[in-house]
This record gives C-alpha cells, sequence and structure tokens, in this order.
C-alpha cells in the first residue's frame, strides 16, 4: 500500500476574547480551502485550560483534527511556555504549514516559535494561496498599506504566516461535524516561564479608536468651515465610526490632532471610508491603505482622491453629506 | 551602570518613495531614509532611563551606507555611541536573518548588556518580527508593545495593551522589549546637536566578516523568505463616477451599496417605503 505521508495545515487556536476575536475560525475556514488544493488535513491546536468548548467551536466550523494540551500551567498565555510547546509538537508531527492570527498575541508569540523552528514567517497577512506542489503564497501589505508583497518560504518547514483578523470569512458551524480529538499531556520537563504577570485586567479604553474603527468619515478642507465640518460628526454616528481630518484643517482648529490622517498622522484600515472634500495628497493617502471601500466626495472629478476612491461622488460636500444623512436616518434600522 | 542597546532602522520617506512602473518594484535605493518612528520611541526610552539612573546607550543598525545617519541623530539625541552593520551581503535579509546578524554582532560587541530596546514595528515592511526573534536568537526574556517600564535594581517591570488586555509584566534582566508609539514621545535633536554628532567619531563600521559572517553561514543561517513580488494593493478598482443632483446620486450610491455599509456597522439598512 502506498504510504504517502498525510499533509497537514495546523491553525494556532487563539481563542482569547473569543466572542469578538474570530480569527481562529476564519483561518479554519481558509485552510479548509487551501487544504482541497493540497490534499491536506486541517488541524486546529490549542493550548489552555478549559477548553473543550473551543474544542468543540473548531470542530463545529471545519476543523479535522484537534490537537489540545489542557493544564492549569496554561491557563494565561504566555509566550515562552506556548513556544516550547508548539516546537515540541510541530517536531513531532510535521505539518507543512502553520496559521496563527494577527492578534497582538499571535504577532509576538509566532516570531519566536518561527526562530525556534529555524523557518521563516510573513506578517499580518491579507491573502493566502497555495500552488499544487504545497508552496504558500503569503500576501502582506507594506509601507502603510499602500502596496503588497508576496512571500514565500520555499525551503523550510513549517511554512509560517500570521493573519490578520477579518481577511477570511468564517465557515458557518454545524455541531453535527466531527473531528479527531487528541487530548495531550503536558511535556514534562517544561522550563520555568521568566515572565511573571503581575496584574492584568480587560481593558476597555483602546477598544475604540480610529486606527481600529470599521467605518471613518474623513473630512478635508473641502469641507469649507468649521461649523459644517462638524456635521462630519452626524454621519460617523450613524454608522457607529469615527471622524478623521486632515493636516489643514487640524492646523484650522476644527478637528483635534487625534483625528489627523497620514504620514504625520493615524494610518487607518477601515472597511468603508468616506472622504468628504480632500484632494489626496500622498502625504494623506500614505495612511488610507487599507482602506477597504472608499467613497469620494468632491466637486472636482480629477482630484487624486477622487481617482483612488471605489465611488466617486461629484458634487458640493455639504449638500450631499446633508443628503446622505437625512437618507441614512431614514433607512438604518437598529 | 546600566548598558542598554538600541536597535534603529532607516526607512523611506513615504512622499519621496520612486516606485518603478515599468518594472513594478520599489527603487529603495533612490529613496531617501529618515529614522523610523518607533525606533524614536525606543531611543526616548533608553534616554529617559539614562536620565534616571546612569546608563550606557550602544546604538545598533543595520543597512546600506546612508543608514550611518540614524546613528548620528541617535548620538545628537543622547545616545554614547553606534555601531553600523555594513555589508553588501546582508542586503534583502529577512527578519529570520536580521536577527541573527544583529544578535552576532552584540554578542560579539556588548555582551554584557543589560536591556536591549526596539521599536514595536518598521514603516516599510511592519513585519515587528525583528524584536522578538532576536530574543529568541539571544534566549531573553521578551515583551512586545510596551507603553512603560519601570526599572527596580535587576527587575523591569513593564506595562502594555495587548488585545485589550491591560498588563503588568516583570523580568530580569538581561531582558529585550519593544516599544510602542503610545508613550515616550521623542525629543528631536537640534540642528547644532546633528552638526556635533557629525564630527564625533563614536560610530564603528562592521561588515560581515568583521562579526565572522561569511557566505556559508549565511546559507545555513540566512534568509527563510523571500518577496516574490511587491505590487501597488489599488490597481484593480473599480472607480465608479456618480454625478448629478444630490438626491440623485446619494439615491444611487445607498442602492448599489447600503448592503456593503450594512455590513460595515453592523446594522440593517432599509430602503424607506414612505418615500416611493
Ligand atoms: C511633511 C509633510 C507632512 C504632511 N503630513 C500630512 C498628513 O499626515 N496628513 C494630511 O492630511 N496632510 C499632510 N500634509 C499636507 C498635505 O500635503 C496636503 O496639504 C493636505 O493633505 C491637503 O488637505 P486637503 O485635502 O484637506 O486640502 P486641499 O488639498 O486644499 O483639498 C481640498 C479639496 O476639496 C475640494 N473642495 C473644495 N471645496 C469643495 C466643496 N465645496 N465641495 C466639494 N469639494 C470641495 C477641492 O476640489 C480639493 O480637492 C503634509 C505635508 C507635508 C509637507
Ligand atoms: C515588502 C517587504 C515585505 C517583507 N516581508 C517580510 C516577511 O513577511 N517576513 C520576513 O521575515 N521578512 C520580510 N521582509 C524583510 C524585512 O523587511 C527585513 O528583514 C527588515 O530588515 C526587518 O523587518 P522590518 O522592517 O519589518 O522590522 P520590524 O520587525 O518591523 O522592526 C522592529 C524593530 O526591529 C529593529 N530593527 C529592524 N530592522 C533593523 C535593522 N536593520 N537594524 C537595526 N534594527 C532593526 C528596530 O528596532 C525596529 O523598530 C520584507 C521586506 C519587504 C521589502
Amino acid at each position: 500500500m502506498m504510504n504517502s505521508r498525510q499533509k497537514s495545515i495546523w491553525v494556532f487556536g487563539d481563542y482569547r476574547n473569543y466572542f469578538q476575536n474570530r480569527v481562529t475560525l476564519q483561518l479554519i475556514s481558509r485552510a479548509v480551502d487551501l487544504s482541497r488544493i493540497i490534499s491536506a488535513e486541517v488541524c486546529a491546536v490549542i493550548l489552555g485550560h478549559e477548553i473543550d468548548e473551543y474544542i468543540m467551536e473548531y470542530t463545529a466550523h471545519g476543523a479535522d483534527r484537534i490537537i489540545a494540551v489542557d493544564d492549569p500551567v496554561l491557563k494565561n498565555y504566555n509566550t515562552e511556555l506556548y513556544v516550547t510547546l508548539m516546537e515540541a509538537l510541530v517536531k513531532e508531527r510535521d505539518p507543512d504549514i502553520v496559521l496563527i492570527g494577527a492578534t497582538d498575541f499571535g504577532r509576538e508569540f509566532a516570531p519566536r516559535m518561527a526562530k525556534r523552528l529555524k523557518t521563516g514567517l510573513s506578517a499580518d497577512c491579507v491573502g493566502l494561496d497555495v500552488e499544487a506542489d504545497g508552496l504558500l503564497i503569503q500576501t502582506a501589505p507594506s509601507f502603510g498599506g499602500n502596496m503588497l508583497a508576496e512571500i514565500v518560504t520555499s525551503r523550510h518547514r513549517p511554512q509560517m504566516a500570521t493573519i490578520r483578523p477579518g481577511t477570511f470569512k468564517e465557515i458557518p458551524h454545524n455541531y453535527e461535524r466531527r473531528s479527531l480529538v487528541e487530548k495531550l499531556p503536558l511535556m514534562k520537563n517544561l522550563p520555568r516561564p521568566r515572565i511573571r504577570l503581575v496584574e492584568y485586567e480587560r481593558s476597555v479604553e483602546k477598544e475604540h479608536t480610529i486606527e481600529n474603527a470599521a467605518v471613518i468619515v474623513c473630512g478635508g478642507r473641502g469641507m469649507g468651515n468649521k461649523k459644517k465640518f462638524k456635521k462630519l460628526n452626524d454621519l460617523a454616528k450613524l454608522l457607529n465610526g469615527d471622524v478623521g481630518a486632515t493636516r489643514p484643517v487640524v492646523y484650522a482648529g476644527w478637528a483635534d490632532h487625534d483625528a489627523l490622517v497620514g504620514q504625520a498622522g493615524k494610518h487607518i484600515k477601515p472597511k468603508i471610508l468616506f472622504s468628504f472634500g480632500i484632494s489626496g495628497a500622498i502625504q494623506h493617502t500614505a495612511g488610507l491603505g487599507e482602506a477597504d471601500f472608499i467613497i469620494a466626495v468632491n466637486k472636482n472629478p480629477q482630484a487624486t482622491m477622487m481617482k483612488m476612491a471605489d465611488v466617486a461622488i461629484v458634487g458640493d460636500t455639504s449638500d450631499v453629506l446633508h443628503t446622505l444623512i437625512k437618507e441614512l436616518r431614514k433607512r438604518i434600522r437598529d | 551602570m546600566l548598558k542598554l542597546i538600541v536597535c534603529l532602522k532607516q526607512v523611506p520617506i513615504v512622499t519621496e518613495l520612486p516606485w518603478d512602473e515599468q518594472a513594478g518594484t520599489l527603487r529603495r535605493d533612490l529613496a531617501s531614509g529618515m529614522m523610523n518612528l518607533a525606533c524614536l520611541h525606543a531611543l526616548e526610552a533608553a534616554l529617559q532611563i539614562k536620565e534616571q539612573y546612569s546608563a550606557d546607550i550602544l546604538a545598533i543598525t543595520m543597512g546600506p551606507p546612508a543608514a550611518e545617519e540614524v546613528l548620528r541623530e541617535a548620538i545628537a539625541l543622547g545616545a554614547d555611541r553606534g555601531i553600523h552593520l555594513c555589508d553588501r551581503i546582508f542586503a534583502g535579509s529577512d527578519t529570520y536573518a536580521t536577527s541573527w546578524m544583529l544578535a552576532r554582532t552584540i554578542k560579539q560587541e556588548c555582551p554584557d548588556y543589560d536591556l536591549i530596546l526596539c521599536g514595536s514595528y518598521t514603516s516599510d515592511s511592519e513585519t515587528a518580527q525583528v524584536g522578538p526573534q532576536l530574543a529568541e536568537e539571544l534566549d531573553l526574556p521578551a515583551a512586545a508593545y510596551i507603553e512603560k517600564l519601570e526599572i527596580h535594581g535587576r527587575t523591569l517591570r513593564v506595562r502594555r495593551l495587548v488585545d485589550n488586555f491591560r498588563e503588568t509584566l516583570e523580568m530580569e534582566f538581561p531582558a529585550l522589549v519593544t516599544v510602542s508609539l503610545e508613550n515616550y514621545k521623542p525629543r528631536y535633536a537640534g540642528l547644532s546637536g546633528l552638526e556635533a554628532a557629525f564630527d564625533t567619531g563614536n560610530i564603528d563600521r562592521l561588515n560581515a566578516a568583521d562579526v565572522g559572517i561569511n557566505k556559508s553561514a549565511i546559507e545555513t543561517d540566512g534568509s527563510r523568505t523571500k518577496v516574490r513580488k511587491v505590487f501597488l494593493r489599488k490597481a484593480n478598482k473599480e472607480n465608479i463616477l456618480l454625478t448629478g443632483t444630490a438626491a440623485n446620486v446619494v439615491g444611487d450610491f445607498l442602492s448599489k451599496y447600503e448592503s456593503k455599509i450594512s455590513w460595515a456597522i453592523g446594522k440593517d439598512i432599509e430602503e424607506d417605503r414612505n418615500d416611493e
């Protein structure tokens, strides 16, 4: 009988903040797509304590196999322990690909793990594809998101990537699905962690900032004056979004410095960006590289911002804004 | 006396980033550089430690000849000396190789350091991987994205915000941190400081051989990843132009895209029936 080695794609089970943080489910979904191309199995690896719930969830969302290490020692995330455990598991099982969510934890943990395994890692990917021979094509943003780079790890295994949350869509759950669940004991002789978690608390202070807002309404000099500019707040409120501004507007005192978007200010990555009365100078657009969908409003159809937009609306900023707010108020249902 | 090492990278100034349309690559060779912002924050943290305790600051950069400027800037701001790791065979290193090369240099030139400070990420390739990988290479306890640090004897205490958890961590020296943009707002060097730094001889330039790296070492310990292609993100946008009265364009826009908006804001948007 042919005994060709079973290929496998691993997804690291990052379950902290489970209800907001869907990145593991999104990666399982993408891994399922990729696994069809290279006939691999999709395996989710969970390190933690009291993790049965996640075993069930990852199975329901598409994992073929679960490797779980459940121990009180792993109650809190710990980079050093996790790296040591993942190193041992990878060396024993030899997966082809390991995907990790680009959460703060993932981005601190994955580089150490890749280094320990002497393999490559790409950062914060926004695209993943695989070639028939198993080579993973990792697409990552650079230069404020204005450019994308295709990265490959050709000679070393596993191929590792961290992937930005929200890049892929999770597969709807199916609690009838079954997976192969392996519960492994904690390794012996784990090193004593050198980092002590003295204190931690869930924070609310930074959950909402312009850098992670899903909708941003940006205004420029074309808003005309401060009073008209302030109307952008109404649109932002309706859309659960934030207001951003260009430099002349911040200098004129229409908006706070915190709202400045661009090279000298914030880099933003909203799903939807409204850009009102902004010409599109490179110092401003340097901060917009990662906006998914841009709607620009400008009286001048030739403005750079209008060329960059998905939808370019020619018109007076205040007229369009006023009408848009009025229409949305009628249509949005809470 | 504390021994601090700050790792600094020079990045292209974005306004001047020349893009070669034909070849579809960046002409990084033509771009002029500046110190990466997060590196300035790391340097500021080191300078504040130096002001509070007695400390010696070594700034290290790896990069092309022009990268020496970031060391001069660092010295102008208060760093004591600089090491510039510069060799053609370093070009195109990924984070795996970069951290290995920085580690070799540190082990050779300043093995008795207490704390290494890196920026949290750079503005060009933005991987945020060099700090953690350098820590792994040197087998150090490390914390990324720190906002505040305190030193009590040989113990380092840091505060940070990760994945919506506010954490306080402690570790013993030697250690490594990557500094976020939240705090440690950088000071700026006056022109005179920069000029003075231009004359100081406190910068050593080392090539690969100086730190014991040759071609065959690069074969085994060098880059794991390769950038196959770099391309502009927005190449395939639709760019729909809407003109007409405000009522018309807004109506058009909403009928085409309300599902998209509704998805982004997580609320339902419905055609208003009273209007018809
Ligand atoms: C070193 C440096 C750093 C900089 N950093 C930043 C930065 O981080 N962020 C930033 O934003 N800028 C930055 N700038 C400034 C930048 O170069 C531009 O000057 C700025 O972005 C322009 O802002 P704007 O689009 O609001 O204004 P303008 O360029 O004046 O554009 C106004 C636009 O509004 C349109 N308009 C006018 N009236 C109406 C109307 N009634 N209805 C509809 N449209 C109308 C016009 O057609 C025009 O396109 C920087 C500059 C330098 C030199
Ligand atoms: C478009 C593009 C995409 C890339 N993608 C990847 C990738 O996915 N994976 C990969 O491994 N490599 C990648 N690289 C290579 C990577 O840019 C280099 O390894 C680079 O030297 C360091 O990465 P960084 O700029 O992302 O540093 P970061 O890890 O973001 O930098 C963090 C900190 O590390 C320190 N540091 C970084 N570089 C230096 C230096 N040269 N000298 C001194 N200190 C330094 C600084 O303190 C800095 O603030 C990519 C390169 C390009 C051009």
